[in-house]
C-alpha cells in the first residue's frame, strides 16, 4: 500500500508531510511516497532522526491513494490534516 | 470577583518562568517530546489534528471585560483571531505556535489568567452555576465556595497526580444549571435551619465510556468542613482508584465498583481522622473570600413597563430575545441576560475576537463589567437593567450575537469533535451547523420548546451527549462517520444518561433523522408537556418507528 509520513512540526504544530530532499512541507501532494515495506523503512528511518533532531513531532506513516498521480488521503481524518483547516466555515470567514 | 493577590502572582510569574525555558529547552531538543509532553500538558497545552491547542482557564466562568478583551488581544495576536468557548466554561484557541505559548501565557498572567488545571489528572477548574451572584433562585453564591476550592486544589501536593482527571462542579441555586450529577464531585448549596446553609455531596459521576449519575454521599455538610469532607473522599479514591486501566481509574468507576455505602464508610473514617488537621479554612480566611464577591450596588432601576411592552410589540426579534435570552434575577428590576453563540453559519461556542471586545464593551455599559462563559458555550451578563434590554439589544444587534435561542434546540452543544480533536472518530461541528440550518426558522424552534441537543465526536463525550435530552454520538463505522441518536437524558436536577435509540446514521441523514424525533414529539405531546416528560410517558418506540419504520 502506497503510504506517506506525516507529523506534525514542533515550533507550530502545523501538519507536515516527509517531502524530497528530508523536507518536511506543508504540501502533501509534495510528498514523498514509499511503495513498499522496504521504501517506507527508509523513510521511517529519516523521519525518526527528523523527530531525534527536534524538527517534528509525532510522525507516523499514512497510507494514501495515489489513483490521481498524487498522493491523496484515504481517512476523513487525514483529509482534513492535508487541508490544514476545519471543513466548515470558520466564524472569521463567515460574515 | 476574585482579585489575585501578590501570593498568586508571584506563584504564577514564577510557573510561567519555568515554562518558558521548558519550551526553550524542548524547541533547543534539549528535552524529548516524551519528557516535554507532561509539562506542556501541566500548561493547558495539547498537541491537536491541525495544531497546538492551548486551554485556557476561566475559573467557574468568571471574567471581567479586562479579560474578556485580553482573550480578544491574544485570538488575534497569536491565533486566527478566534477561541471556543468550551463545554467546562474555558476557552481553547486552535492555533497557537509552540514558540509563542511563553508570550501568551504572560499575556494571560496580565489579567491574573492561566491555563493550569485545564489538563492532566488533577483537580481541573471548578466550573459552577453561570447565573452565581444574580440567579433568582440562588440560596448562597457558589463562586465563593468555588473560588476556596480553586486555592485548595492548586498545587496540592497530594492530588496533582490522581489516577484521573478530577471534575468538581458547584451550584447554590434552586435548579442545578451546573450539570453538577455529571461531576466527579458534584456540590449543591441547600438551605440549613434558621438561614443558615450548607453542601450536599454527589459523588461518581460522569460522561464518556461509562456514564453514570452521581450519587449523593453527604445530605447535609455544615460549611466550615467542606475541605476536610472533600479531602477524605479525596484521598479514599487516591488510594483506591485503578492507575493501571485509564478507562477503570475515574472515582465513577471505584465508587460504583465497591458500592457507595462502603465508599460513604470508608470517606466518613477518613474524615474523622483528619477533621481536626486544619485542612478547613479559618472562618477569617473564608470571609476574606467572600469579601470579593460582594454583590453589586445596584441602583433601582425602574423599566417603564409602557416602553418596554411597546419595543416588544414593535420587534418580534427582541420580543424572542427577551423571552428566551433574559432570565430573572435577585432584583426585580435587573435581568441576567444570555448572548447566544449559536446560529447559522457559526460553528457553536467560536468567538471572534471582535466579538469578544463587542460583548466587553456591552458588560461595561449595561452589566457592571462582568461576564459569564457558560458549559453550554455562551456568554452571560449578569446585572443588566431592565430598562437598558431595549439599548443592549441594540448594541448586540450591531454585533450579530441577538438570537434569542438560548435552551432552544439550535442552542447545541458541540466539542470540536475531528475538524479539530486528535481522539476523534466524527465530526460534530458540521452535525451541528447542519441541525442549526434545518431549524433556523425562529418560529419553529420556539414552537418545539426547550430542548438540549448536545454533540459530541467521541466517546469522551466532551459534548455532553449522554445528557442531551437529544444526543448524537460520532462513531467510526468502517472508516466512515457515523452518528448514534441517544433520547432522554438531561443535565438538570433530573438528571439522567440518555438511552440509545437503534443503530447509527450516516452524516448525511441526520438531520432528517433529527426532525423526526422532532415530529414524533410535537405529535405525541400533550399540552406544553416538555420533550422529557413525553419520552418518559410514550417510551422509545414511537421515535424507533419513525426513525427505523419498525418498533423493536
Ligand atoms: S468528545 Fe472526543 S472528539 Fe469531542 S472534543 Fe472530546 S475527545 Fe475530542
Amino acid at each position: 500500500m502506497p503510504s506517506v509520513i506525516t507529523a506534525n512540526r514542533l515550533v507550530d504544530g502545523i501538519v507536515v508531510y516527509l517531502s524530497e530532499n528530508d523536507n518536511w512541507l506543508t504540501d502533501l501532494t509534495a510528498a514523498r511516497v514509499a511503495e513498499d515495506e522496504a521504501g517506507l523503512e527508509k523513510l521511517n528511518a529519516i523521519a525518526g532522526q527528523a523527530a531525534a533532531d527536534h524538527i517534528i513531532v509525532g510522525p507516523y506513516p499514512m497510507a494514501v491513494d495515489l489513483d490521481k498521480g498524487i498522493p491523496e488521503p484515504k481517512s476523513v481524518r487525514e483529509r482534513i490534516r492535508a487541508a490544514h483547516r476545519p471543513t466548515i466555515t470558520a466564524v472569521t470567514e463567515a460574515r | 470577583m476574585y482579585r489575585y493577590d501578590e501570593f498568586d502572582r508571584d506563584f504564577l510569574s514564577d510557573r510561567n518562568r519555568e515554562f518558558r525555558g521548558q519550551v526553550e529547552r524542548r524547541l533547543a531538543g534539549q528535552l524529548t517530546e516524551d519528557e516535554f509532553k507532561p509539562l506542556r500538558l501541566m500548561n493547558g497545552l495539547y498537541l491537536q489534528l491541525h495544531a497546538y491547542m492551548l486551554r485556557v482557564a476561566i475559573p467557574y466562568g468568571v471574567l471581567s471585560t479586562r479579560q474578556l478583551r485580553q482573550l480578544g488581544m491574544i485570538a488575534r495576536r497569536w491565533d486566527k483571531g478566534f477561541g471556543h468557548w468550551t463545554t467546562r466554561q474555558n476557552i481553547q484557541f486552535n492555533w497557537v505556535k509552540l514558540v509563542d505559548v511563553p508570550d501568551i501565557l504572560e499575556a494571560l498572567a496580565e489579567v491574573d489568567m492561566h491555563a493550569i488545571q485545564t489538563s492532566g489528572n488533577c483537580i481541573r477548574n471548578v466550573t459552577a452555576d453561570p447565573f452565581a451572584g444574580a440567579a433568582a433562585d440562588e440560596i448562597e453564591d457558589p463562586r465563593i465556595w468555588a473560588e476556596i476550592l480553586r486555592q485548595w486544589s492548586t498545587n496540592h501536593p497530594e492530588f496533582t497526580f490522581l489516577p484521573r482527571k478530577f471534575k468538581i462542579a458547584i451550584t447554590g441555586a434552586l435548579e442545578d444549571r451546573a450539570a453538577i450529577a455529571f461531576h466527579d464531585i458534584g456540590i449543591r448549596i441547600v438551605g440549613g435551619p434558621n438561614g443558615t446553609f450548607g453542601f450536599r455531596i454527589y459523588v461518581g459521576g460522569g460522561q464518556g465510556r461509562t456514564p453514570y449519575v452521581a450519587q449523593e454521599i453527604k445530605d447535609f455538610l455544615p460549611p466550615d468542613q467542606l475541605l476536610s469532607y472533600l479531602e477524605a473522599m479525596l484521598r479514599i479514591y487516591n488510594l483506591h482508584g485503578r492507575r493501571d486501566n485509564i478507562y477503570k481509574a475515574r472515582i465513577k468507576i471505584l465508587v460504583n465498583a465497591i458500592g457507595i455505602d462502603a465508599y460513604r464508610t470508608q470517606v466518613e473514617e477518613e474524615w474523622e481522622r483528619i477533621r481536626g488537621e486544619e485542612i478547613d479554612l479559618p472562618a477569617d480566611e473564608a470571609a476574606r473570600i467572600r469579601a470579593h464577591f460582594a454583590p453589586p450596588q445596584l441602583q433601582p432601576m425602574p423599566v417603564g413597563h409602557a416602553a418596554f411592552s411597546k419595543a416588544r410589540a414593535q420587534d418580534s426579534g427582541f420580543d424572542r430575545w427577551v423571552r428566551h435570552n433574559v432570565l430573572p434575577h435577585k432584583n426585580p428590576d435587573y435581568a441576567i441576560v444570555s448572548i447566544a453563540f449559536k446560529e447559522p453559519g457559526r460553528p457553536p461556542g467560536d468567538a471572534t475576537a471582535e466579538e469578544m471586545e463587542r460583548v466587553a464593551d456591552a458588560a461595561d455599559r449595561y452589566s457592571g463589567g462582568e461576564v459569564r462563559v457558560t458549559y453550554t458555550q455562551n456568554l452571560i451578563l449578569p446585572n443588566v437593567a431592565r430598562a437598558d434590554l431595549a439599548d443592549l439589544y441594540e448594541d448586540l444587534k450591531a454585533t450579530g450575537l441577538v438570537a434569542g435561542n438560548t435552551g432552544l434546540i439550535t442552542d447545541i452543544i458541540a466539542c470540536p469533535g475531528l475538524d479539530y480533536c486528535n481522539l476523534a472518530n466524527a465530526r460534530s461541528l458540521p452535525i451541528a451547523q447542519d441541525i442549526t440550518e434545518r431549524f433556523a426558522e425562529p418560529e419553529k424552534a420556539e414552537a418545539i420548546g426547550e430542548l438540549r441537543l448536545n454533540i459530541s465526536g467521541c466517546i469522551n463525550a466532551c459534548g455532553h451527549h449522554h445528557s442531551g435530552h437529544i444526543g448524537i454520538l460520532g462513531v467510526d463505522k468502517k472508516g466512515t462517520e457515523h452518528y448514534q441518536i441517544t433520547l432522554g437524558g438531561s443535565p438538570g436536577d433530573d438528571a439522567a444518561i440518555g438511552d440509545i435509540v437503534g443503530p447509527s446514521f450516516p452524516a448525511e441523514e441526520v438531520p432528517d433523522a433529527i426532525e423526526k424525533i422532532v415530529d414524533t414529539y410535537l405529535a405525541q405531546r400533550r399540552d406544553e408537556e416538555g420533550f422529557l416528560a413525553t419520552y418518559a410517558r410514550v417510551g422509545a418506540d414511537p421515535f424507533k418507528e419513525a426513525l427505523y419504520g419498525t418498533s423493536r
